[in-house]
């Protein structure tokens, strides 16, 4: 085994809200290695975006450890964490509210680009377009408004916008579940290249079995805060182990050809 | 397979403002009595613009043309069918159908009230026996919640109670399930189809997800950018698609028998 990219060690949450406490995750532990995609899978109310928000550092953590690229994730700050946040970027579900409503595309990609200097200003522009054209969206599309775009070229501009930091690891939040089905697939498959070129790792969360099958090594099945299972995806779909997993793949839909 | 012609589509076109392409065009459509009809499409296909004009909730300004008419000797209703007491809606935003101000109870009698000309006092009675027959945990206390105390996919099994509560002959649902995580799409797609086969109503399932609509319908009809271009029994149309579009819609679906995108000895 190589050195993880990410381990995470005995993770817990508990949500509080007057005298009601909601055990969001519990426990949770695993580890990710480099070009690897895990994906958690589980019911909404699993806990799974949870645990990509604590990731992200976007919540703190009540409990538990992680290491990212060999440093002790949950004790950065300041300007040590902004600087790190460049290596761990996310994808959500809901393109209308990951972008300012005034922003043009070129605004929105150009943006990370400044803060974390990832190119001398003159080069802006031109990994701009680059940038796009990888996302399979032409260059011209630089000048447009966000918000004159589709929803399946809004998330192409997600994806950008997170790979033009060179992350190490992207995060997926049911990033393709609003998407029409061939764009879906499209935009899969995208992210497969994407991950073929620059081995980053992925954590793809998703309540669709079968979007996780299409995509990851490796995935681990949620259910009320808990991981219930975890192993090779193609294993956990042909011999599951827990009435979870069963339950995710009874769900999944499925092209039935009645009679 | 299920019976007479209910409803005639002829020629159907729908725009919403001059100058914008219209939603609908020239779309013809018989529904038959008791059927299962999915309408599959994508975003912007029309899917929508269609369940709407077939339960008579286009807005006012919509310049319609072309033709619906209704069977006059289904016995189910006089004239057209009215929207709410004849054919109940199920929409994907639960948000936006329930009212959050009013309790599970009112929102579920209201219906048996307008439309049945029952007592508050008998339609909450009603809407007790609703919740339970769209499976919802403690009836009697669900009555005086609040939409925002419950799940996503109960809020969708209240909606439902809401719309079968003056017993209508035609359902449609559109986009009924897509917010909702696998688990609980599947299980409000069981009800629905137990549902419609059990009161032998008629369904029309509006969806952009051709393999559910695989599970639920008899019949499959295909819009593209406002054209009907494909519609057929379900299992014809999955095995000898006619169409390029539909075929394209078939090849990139993904489920669990397809072949992942990775390569599994990865990494």
């Amino acid at each position: 085994m190589n050195e993880a990219l990410l381990s995470v060690d005995g993770l817990s949450k508990t949500y509080r809200t007057g005298a009601r406490t909601v055990a969001a995750l519990s426990d949770i532990s695993f580890s990710l290695q480099p070009g690897e995609t895990l994906g958690l899978a589980g019911p909404s109310g699993c806990g799974k975006s949870t645990l990509a928000r604590i990731l992200m550092r976007l919540i703190p953590a009540d409990e538990g450890t992680i290491h990212f690229k060999g440093r002790d994730w949950l004790a950065l700050d300041g300007g040590k964490l902004r600087a790190a946040r460049r290596h761990m970027q996310i994808v959500f579900q809901d393109t209308h509210g990951a972008f300012n409503p005034r922003a043009s595309v070129e605004d929105a990609i150009g943006e990370p680009l400044r803060i974390h200097r990832m190119v001398k200003r003159r080069e802006r522009a031109a990994e701009i377009h680059r940038l796009l054209e990888r996302v399979g969206l032409p260059a011209s599309y630089a000048g447009r408004s966000v918000f004159e775009l589709s929803g399946g070229q809004r998330q192409r501009i997600a994806i950008a916008r997170a790979i033009a930091l060179k992350p190490s690891l992207l995060i997926l939040d049911e990033a393709v579940s609003a998407l029409d089905v061939s764009v879906r697939r499209q935009i899969l498959e995208l992210l497969v290249e994407i991950q073929r070129e620059t081995a980053v790792s992925c954590i793809f969360v998703s309540h669709d079995l079968a979007v996780i099958r299409a995509v990851c090594h490796r995935v681990a099945i949620m259910e009320t805060g808990r991981i219930v299972e975890i192993g090779r995806t193609g294993n956990i779909v042909s011999a599951p182990q827990s009435s979870t997993a069963r339950t995710l793949i009874d769900a999944a839909p499925r092209l039935t050809i009645a009679t | 397979m299920s019976g007479n012609a209910l409803c005639r589509i002829d020629d159907l076109s729908v725009l919403y403002a001059a100058g914008d392409t219209p939603a609908l065009q020239n779309v013809s459509l018989t529904i038959r009595q008791e059927q299962r009809l999915a309408i599959i499409g994508e975003s912007g296909s029309g899917k929508s613009t269609l369940g709407k004009a077939i339960a008579g909730l286009l807005p006012r300004n919509a310049r319609v043309s072309g033709d619906i008419s209704w069977s006059r000797d289904s016995g189910l209703f006089h004239g057209r069918p009215q929207p709410g007491r004849d054919i109940g809606t199920i929409f994907q935003d639960t948000g936006a159908t329930l009212n959050p101000v009013l309790t599970i109870g009112e929102q579920v009698a209201e219906g048996a009230v307008r439309h049945l000309g029952l007592s508050w006092r008998q339609a909450r009675d009603l809407a007790r026996d609703l919740l339970e027959r769209v499976r919802l945990p403690h009836p009697s206390h669900l009555l005086t919640a609040y939409p925002h105390q419950l799940s996503g996919g109960q809020r969708q099994r209240v909606a439902i109670a809401a719309a079968i509560a003056a017993s209508p002959s035609i359902l449609i649902a559109d986009e009924a399930t897509s917010a909702l995580d696998t688990v609980s799409q599947a299980a409000i797609a069981t009800l629905l189809d137990d549902l419609v086969r059990q009161e032998n109503k008629t369904l029309v399932f509006i969806t952009h997800d051709i393999g559910l609509a695989s599970s639920l319908a008899d019949e499959i009809a295909v819009l593209r950018a406002g054209l009907l271009v494909e519609h057929g029994p379900t299992r014809r149309v999955l095995s000898a698609p006619s169409h390029d579009y539909t075929r394209a819609l078939l090849a990139d679906y993904l489920d669990l028998s397809t072949p992942p995108l990775i390569s599994e000895a990865a990494s």
